[in-house]
């Protein structure tokens, strides 16, 4: 069987019809008791998985999903990796992350398409230059790659940018990341998982979980559909439904789930090689290695677990995006999807112990998760296996809400999510 | 796009209105209020899957009020005007 | 495949000829042809080149499900990606393949699929890792996408939107929509019947029936003529593309001679689905040859253009309806050869390089051929079902996918229910009917039995010899999906997005099912267990203009203008976005900083005239209205006297500085809350919040003023002169009207609100009166400030005047973290003891906590030129540099004649005298902190 990936492997394998790869993962049984559960086999589950395992010695671990893995949000995102932050605090865990996407290909031998082709955030006006300028400094002084690009260098890496004297959104200049790209989102999760899964963790698919186990006040394992699994500690990384799960575990969580939708276009020859981003409409777009522009915006702004885009929302995006890139009204809308998302009011993600002892959490990521993932999965291996915070992920725990001492990247940088 | 009953006008379109929060998250008074009762009150949330009694505000109007709905299929059960009770 | 025109039966007159251009050859079709059938009469077979292997592919369908003949449009208008199968040729046009270089006939990179064995699905997840995918990505971006953007090619013509309700949407115009919406209609509901062809009668218009007596195309005509006379709304070439959240159904109306299309946004209280069917190919060794067509299509093709597809055509079909086709073609004079599964005689190999030569069957006989078409069965069309969250029920017989459970207000009829001959199709309408309370007056009459449908499976196998297309536009042969289930992506949403089956611009239509089939078999499943991919919005790509609307340019969140913009502009002023609000940022033609070092200079000299209009202006009254205003506020106000004014926060309930403004106590139970331009509808929705939940309802009241009232402010040395000159019919004197007071006064018949606010530091009125007086006033003011060497002040001058003050600008010089304490407003929060919002949020420990970045006066050490704004201060710690905060504002103060800025600094306010570093863009300086306030400290100039 041919487990390593290659061009010499695929080479071999086209002579022999294809037939001797090897399963990416098993599809095993649960077993009724590991060291580690995690719940939810989307990328922070399975990279956490990966980073117990690979971190910190301990394969005797289950990753519960209730549908397919990497089928929530890891699946429906646009892709984006970045690590443009304004606090310290956000950069050490983006940047954290960023640093691991540039390795993961190579460290899991499986290629998730990390490009890096830079990302634009415009400045739409002399204000919004000045707020470049406090977020780019910010960067910079944190250890961030960023630069302030003149509207002209701004132009240069978007020829087709509405260059119209009547533009509603005209470029004033912009905060450019270079590092910042995009990867193959299901890539990721199913690389984490190949990889996981060869060191032993346990990937159970189709397997919902029903209720907490908790004897005397702590954490203890889960019941689920496919029957009892009890462990030492429980993770739990279920973006976009983690309020629900935490009211099986009683408690309530600072998060209120939204659906935030994308649409891709019809694929074309390339036409966009960065990621931009406008801040008055919150519009962001890229084009994908197969051609399609990928778009995404704002939230829906209903709460909901309804993973389906409105109509409203869609027509804004679009029409904001045809405002920036008017010869783009040649395009056309091939798919609109939408993933549920857990909002927190300072937008940054949630690490630590849950209320319930023996449950950790990892939720939060709002509409940044993917980018996250290999941090997120560090993080809460770390928690998991140590029972203590990395010094990453310690300003970022739960207790940060009645101590008033947010994260609030908005506030400080106008950077929008 | 959503239908919401606003109770004063009638159905409207969903960008009309504007998500104010749980009902019922009633904020703590008094001078003794802990920094845990306070960050509760202000953060945390029921955030229901399915079921859910949320108060919203009808922009256009600028009228308060309570709506039910169903967080999963979007359905809306009821609104109504907000009880003085709950002031 | 030699695929030509015959001519249509019993036609009344020839069409009009057209021409257009095809990959550079010329192209003869008839007026009423789509691309795909000009090029088919042209004998083009090769249409187009796949996604991934660019193996040449030809005409699939007739419809919205084709996946190859992709093409892009240069003329009359530029389109990429358009289907040719459903696309109008137009006299004139120019039509290009797409992924296809120099043309699809002679692709260069036709080479690649010489390669395909090592080139299967997903293999880009196991290759191009070392060095680095950078590498490789640059080309292999080249080589994908189909359409190539015209970046000179901007239409400006935008789309239409239309909202509109009715009773009964019927979407497709085929006998089971026309039944429908004839049925419904003469029970007086409104009714709107959509179809995306360019006519209706769906396969009315090329099968055979006897309906009422009379041929299909006759019934059809009836049919329109009832619907039309009634007023039903008849919508052609138009696409139910999307059903979203409560009962909103999209539709997008392609209009001929038009560039955009039309967006029609439907609220029905019932949708009826007529949308009928989509055949399946069926899996043979090369059954992507050019001349392997549905079987549907080529009897449309027939039927109404006109085209044989091919003069000897073998047809194959497991099933009744395929059946009949071949019997329909026969009777046409075109020589058929059946290949019926249900006898066991299959199709096993299409052979031919670039097109189809002939096939190899089961039986080892090889019949020569020109174009083979097949049929392996139909699959309903119910993407709108699922996008209601309609799940789908497996039909062991027909051997498909068909509604399950009823959703509310959704019923299916004709094919789309799994009725695939003409008496089913009405029958089972009228059953969809009946769930809505509709009957029929009378059934349609049908002459003859429906074919009996009697499919047999024909499932794509494992281990099939030699290439078998499942995904035709995307590359995904069984091979492929074999891949999948040993590499463990078997559930179906892996193994569409590792091998890309059913992603590509015809979202599978054609290939969804063969493809769960074959999983099913790889897994040992039932079909039903592998599941169905979800439906998701659009059922077919939707032009982003038509989604965009008129929302461009000034109509996409459009600024708010002054009352006075006329005379602004006519004064030479130079508009900008201020919040929202275009307002002048300085005036004359004088580059910007001479224009506002002048304005800064007379302002403090003499006197200017600044429009203040979009200042917030929101009355809050009654007998609560002071009570409400202590606990809106931060400050206490319920103190203020009437006539008087105070400066005050409001804050969120998490403690931090919202806003900040003026509020005005007119009379006991009366205050005008001045807010922040930018903040009015938001101060406004927080007052009424409040105001709702903790007070009466009826002993308080909010209304808002702001675009009622215009306010002009005039300021400087001169202002009370120029005013008295005026004429504002009171006092003007610091007894009557001392600093922070109001009071009201007239302009000619207009009374007017005097309040000495100041913004600038010095002398101040701020005249509120009715907006469309004030132009009146302005003149006035303008006219007589001549004479004490007024100026027009600019908001950009004016963030001069109040930055050398001190003065913040919220958001600006304040973040989303600064509580009031950081701004110096410690005292209410030690001596207010009425609640207020926000308050407990400011005894937090991150509230209390010591080294908060705080407001703070920077002075230039080093050389005369500002800081940046965004500059931040820094400090080296071992761990590297820290940020120290930020500066906020900076400017050069022509007043002082040095650079002066605001910041929010760490610990600022205790660190006056110190010096820090601070950085731009790498750039190290030096600044020294100072207090805000930097100009005028002890306040004299506010009573100059």
């Amino acid at each position: 069987m041919t487990r390593h990936y290659s061009a010499l492997s695929l080479l071999k394998e086209g002579l022999n019809d294809q037939r001797g790869w090897q399963k990416a993962w098993r599809s095993p049984e649960p077993a009724g008791r590991y060291d580690l559960i995690i719940i939810g086999g989307g990328g922070q589950g399975l990279a956490t998985a990966y980073y117990l395992a690979k971190n910190h010695g301990i394969t005797n671990v289950a990753v519960i999903e209730r549908g397919w893995l990497g089928g929530g949000n890891t699946g429906r995102n646009t892709t984006v990796v970045r690590s443009n932050y304004f606090f310290p605090e956000s950069v050490a865990l983006y940047d954290m992350s960023l640093k691991l996407y540039e390795k993961l290909s190579l460290e899991l031998n499986y290629n998730v398409m990390l490009s890096q082709r830079g990302m634009v955030n415009l400045a739409h006006s002399p204000n919004d230059l000045e707020m470049a300028a406090r977020a780019v400094n910010a960067m910079q002084i944190n250890g961030v790659d960023a630069s302030l690009l003149s509207e002209a260098e701004t132009r240069d890496l978007m020829p087709l940018y509405n260059d119209s004297p009547t533009a509603r959104w005209p470029i004033y200049g912009s905060v450019l990341q270079k590092r910042a790209g995009t990867a193959r989102h299901d890539a990721v999760a199913w690389a984490y998982a190949r990889a996981a899964d060869r060191l032993g963790v346990d990937i159970i698919q189709n397997c919902d979980v029903t209720e907490f186990i908790v004897e005397n006040g702590r954490c203890r394992g889960v019941r689920t559909s496919r029957g009892d699994i009890r462990a030492e500690r429980v993770g739990m990384a279920v973006a976009g439904h983690s309020s629900a799960l935490a009211a099986k575990a009683g408690f309530r969580l600072p998060i209120v789930s939204y659906a935030l939708q994308a649409c891709v276009s019809e694929p074309i020859k390339p036409a966009l090689d960065c990621i931009v981003l406008s801040p008055s409409t919150g519009v962001y777009a890229s084009q994908s290695d197969k051609g399609e522009m990928v778009i995404g915006g704002g939230l829906d702004r209903i709460p909901s677990y309804g993973q389906r885009g409105n109509l409203p929302v869609l027509e804004h995006i679009i029409s904001g995006l045809l405002e920036m890139f008017p010869s783009f009204r040649q395009l056309r809308l091939m798919r609109q999807w939408a993933g549920i998302v857990d909002v927190v009011p300072d937008s940054s993600p949630i690490l630590g112990e849950s209320p319930v002892p023996g449950l950790y959490l990892n939720c939060g990521w709002g509409t940044g998760g993917f980018k996250a993932i290999p941090a997120g999965g560090t993080l809460l291996a770390h928690l998991l296996a140590t029972g203590t915070h990395h010094e990453v992920s310690r300003p970022f725990d739960l207790d940060r809400f009645a101590r008033g001492r947010l994260i609030d990247e908005a506030a400080g940088s106008g950077i929008a999510h | 796009m959503q239908l919401f009953p606003c109770p004063f006008c009638g159905p409207r379109s969903e960008s009309e209105f504007h998500f104010g929060g749980d009902f019922g998250n009633l904020r703590p008074e008094g001078s003794d209020v802990s920094a845990s009762e306070w960050s509760a009150y202000l953060h945390l949330r029921a955030n229901p899957k399915g079921s859910s009694s949320e108060v919203w505000m009808h922009m256009t109007c600028g009228e308060l009020f309570r709506m039910d709905r169903n967080t999963v299929d979007n359905t809306v059960n009821s609104s109504a005007e907000l009880e003085d009770t709950h002031r | 495949m030699t695929s030509f025109r015959i001519g249509r039966q019993g036609e009344p007159a020839p069409a009009k000829t057209i021409r257009f251009s095809f990959d550079g050859k010329d192209v003869t079709g008839l007026e009423g042809d789509t691309i795909a059938s000009a090029l088919l009469a042209n004998d083009i077979a090769i249409v187009g080149r796949s996604f991934k292997y660019h193996r040449p592919r030809g005409v699939w369908g007739a419809g919205v499900e084709e996946p190859n003949a992709i093409v892009d449009i240069d003329m009359p208008s530029a389109v990429r990606n358009a289907r040719a199968t459903t696309t109008p040729a137009l006299d004139g046009m120019v039509v290009r393949s797409v992924n296809a270089h120099p043309t699809a006939a002679t692709d260069r990179h036709a080479f690649l699929d010489r390669f395909a064995r090592f080139i299967p699905s997903a293999f880009y997840y196991k290759t191009f890792m070392w060095p680095d995918w950078h590498w490789f990505e640059p080309n292999i971006r080249k080589m994908a996408g189909l359409g190539i953007l015209d970046p000179t090619a901007i239409s400006v013509e935008r789309a239409d939107q239309v909202n509109e309700e009715c009773d009964l949407l019927v979407i497709g115009g085929g006998p089971a929509g026309l039944f429908a919406a004839r049925t419904a209609s003469e029970k007086g509901k409104k009714v709107i019947i959509c179809d995306d062809g360019f006519h209706f009668g769906g396969s009315l218009l090329h099968r055979q029936a006897n309906i009422d007596g009379g041929d299909g195309p006759a019934w059809i005509a009836a049919t329109l003529n009832v619907l039309r006379d009634r007023g039903v709304q008849l919508l052609a070439r138009t696409t139910a593309f999307g059903l979203y959240d409560h009962g909103l159904v999209a539709l997008n109306e392609i209009r001929p001679g038009k560039a955009s299309s039309r967006l029609w946004r439907v609220r029905p209280t019932n949708v009826l689905l007529a949308t009928g069917a989509i055949e399946r190919p069926l899996p043979f060794a090369n059954n992507d040859l050019p001349g392997v067509m549905s079987a549907e299509a080529g009897l449309s093709y027939l039927r109404r253009h006109g085209i044989a597809v091919g003069r000897r055509v073998v047809l194959a079909t497991n099933n009744g309806v395929g059946v009949e086709t071949s019997r329909e073609l026969a009777d046409a004079g075109i020589e058929v050869t059946l290949v019926d599964y249900r006898s066991g005689r299959r199709l096993m190999v299409a052979e031919g390089s670039k097109r189809v030569a002939g096939v190899k069957l089961s039986d080892g006989t090889r019949v020569a051929a020109d174009a083979v078409l097949v049929s392996g069965g139909f699959t309903p069309t119910l993407h709108l079902f699922g996008q209601a969250k309609g799940k789908l029920r497996w039909d062991d017989d027909l051997l498909t996918f068909v509604a399950g459970d009823p959703v509310p207000r959704l019923s299916a009829g004709g094919a789309a229910a799994g009725s695939f001959g003409l008496t089913g199709v009405f029958e089972s309408t009228a059953r969809a009917l009946a769930s809505f309370g509709l009957t029929p007056r009378a059934m349609p009459k049908i002459v003859g039995r429906d074919t009996d449908y009697g499919i047999v499976a024909a499932w794509p196998e494992p281990n099939m010899s030699g290439r078998v297309w499942i995904d035709l536009q995307h590359d995904v042969t069984t091979k492929d999906i074999e891949l999948a289930a040993r590499e463990n992506f078997v559930s179906v949403e892996h193994l569409k997005r590792y091998t890309t089956l059913g992603m590509a611009t015809d979202q599978g239509k054609t290939s969804n099912l063969n493809g769960l089939a074959l999983m099913a078999q790889l897994t040992e499943k039932a079909i039903p267990e592998v599941g169905t991919t979800t439906y998701r919005p659009p059922f077919t790509p939707v032009p982003f203009t038509s989604l965009a609307g008129v929302t461009s340019g000034s109509l996409m969140n459009p600024p708010r203008r002054l009352v006075l913009e006329n005379e602004h502009f006519a004064a030479g002023a130079n508009l900008r976005e201020y919040g929202g609000w275009l307002r002048p940022a300085w005036y004359g033609a004088e580059p910007e900083a001479t224009a506002i070092n002048r304005e800064v200079r007379q302002a403090r000299d003499s006197v200017a005239l600044f429009d203040a209009s979009p200042l917030g202006k929101i009355e809050v009254l009654g007998p609560q209205a002071a009570e409400f205003m202590d606990f809106v506020y931060y400050n206490t106000m319920s103190t203020l006297k009437a006539g008087r004014c105070r400066y005050g926060f409001m804050l969120s309930e998490s403690g931090i500085v919202y806003d900040d403004g003026v509020l005005v106590r007119l009379e006991e139970n009366r205050f005008i809350v001045s807010c922040s331009s930018s903040h009015v509808p938001g101060v406004y929705a927080l007052l009424e919040e409040w105001r709702q939940d903790r007070f009466d309802r009826k002993r308080l009241f909010i209304h808002n003023t702001t675009a009622d009232t215009a306010t002009l402010t005039v300021s400087g040395p001169k202002s009370r002169a120029l005013l008295e000159a005026v004429g504002l019919g009171i006092d003007l004197g610091d007894k009557n009207l001392p600093h922070m007071a109001t009071a009201w006064g007239s302009f000619g018949d207009d009374t007017v609100r005097i309040s000495r606010v100041s913004f600038t530091g010095d002398r101040s009125y701020e005249i509120s009166i009715r907006a469309d007086r004030a132009k009146h006033l302005w003149k006035t003011l303008r006219r007589r400030g001549e004479a004490f060497n007024a100026t027009l002040l600019g908001l950009e001058a004016l963030m001069v005047l109040r930055a050398e003050k001190g003065f913040i600008v919220i958001g600006k010089d304040s973040d989303g973290m600064t509580r009031p304490m950081d701004l110096g407003a410690s005292a209410p929060l030690a001596k207010k003891t009425a609640e207020f919002i926000g308050k407990r949020s400011l005894f937090t420990e991150e509230a209390q906590r010591p080294d908060r970045n705080q407001l703070v006066g920077l002075e230039v050490v080093d050389g005369t030129q500002p800081f940046a704004i965004g500059s931040h201060g820094v400090e080296s710690t071992p761990a590297g540099k820290r940020s120290l905060g930020y500066v906020t504002s900076s400017y050069f103060s022509a007043t002082l004649n040095r650079p002066i800025a605001l910041g929010l600094i760490e610990r600022g306010a205790a660190r006056h005298g110190e010096e820090i570093d601070v950085q731009h863009l790498g750039q190290i300086r030096r600044a020294r902190l100072v207090p805000p306030c930097v100009f005028d400290p002890s306040g004299d100039r506010l009573n100059g």
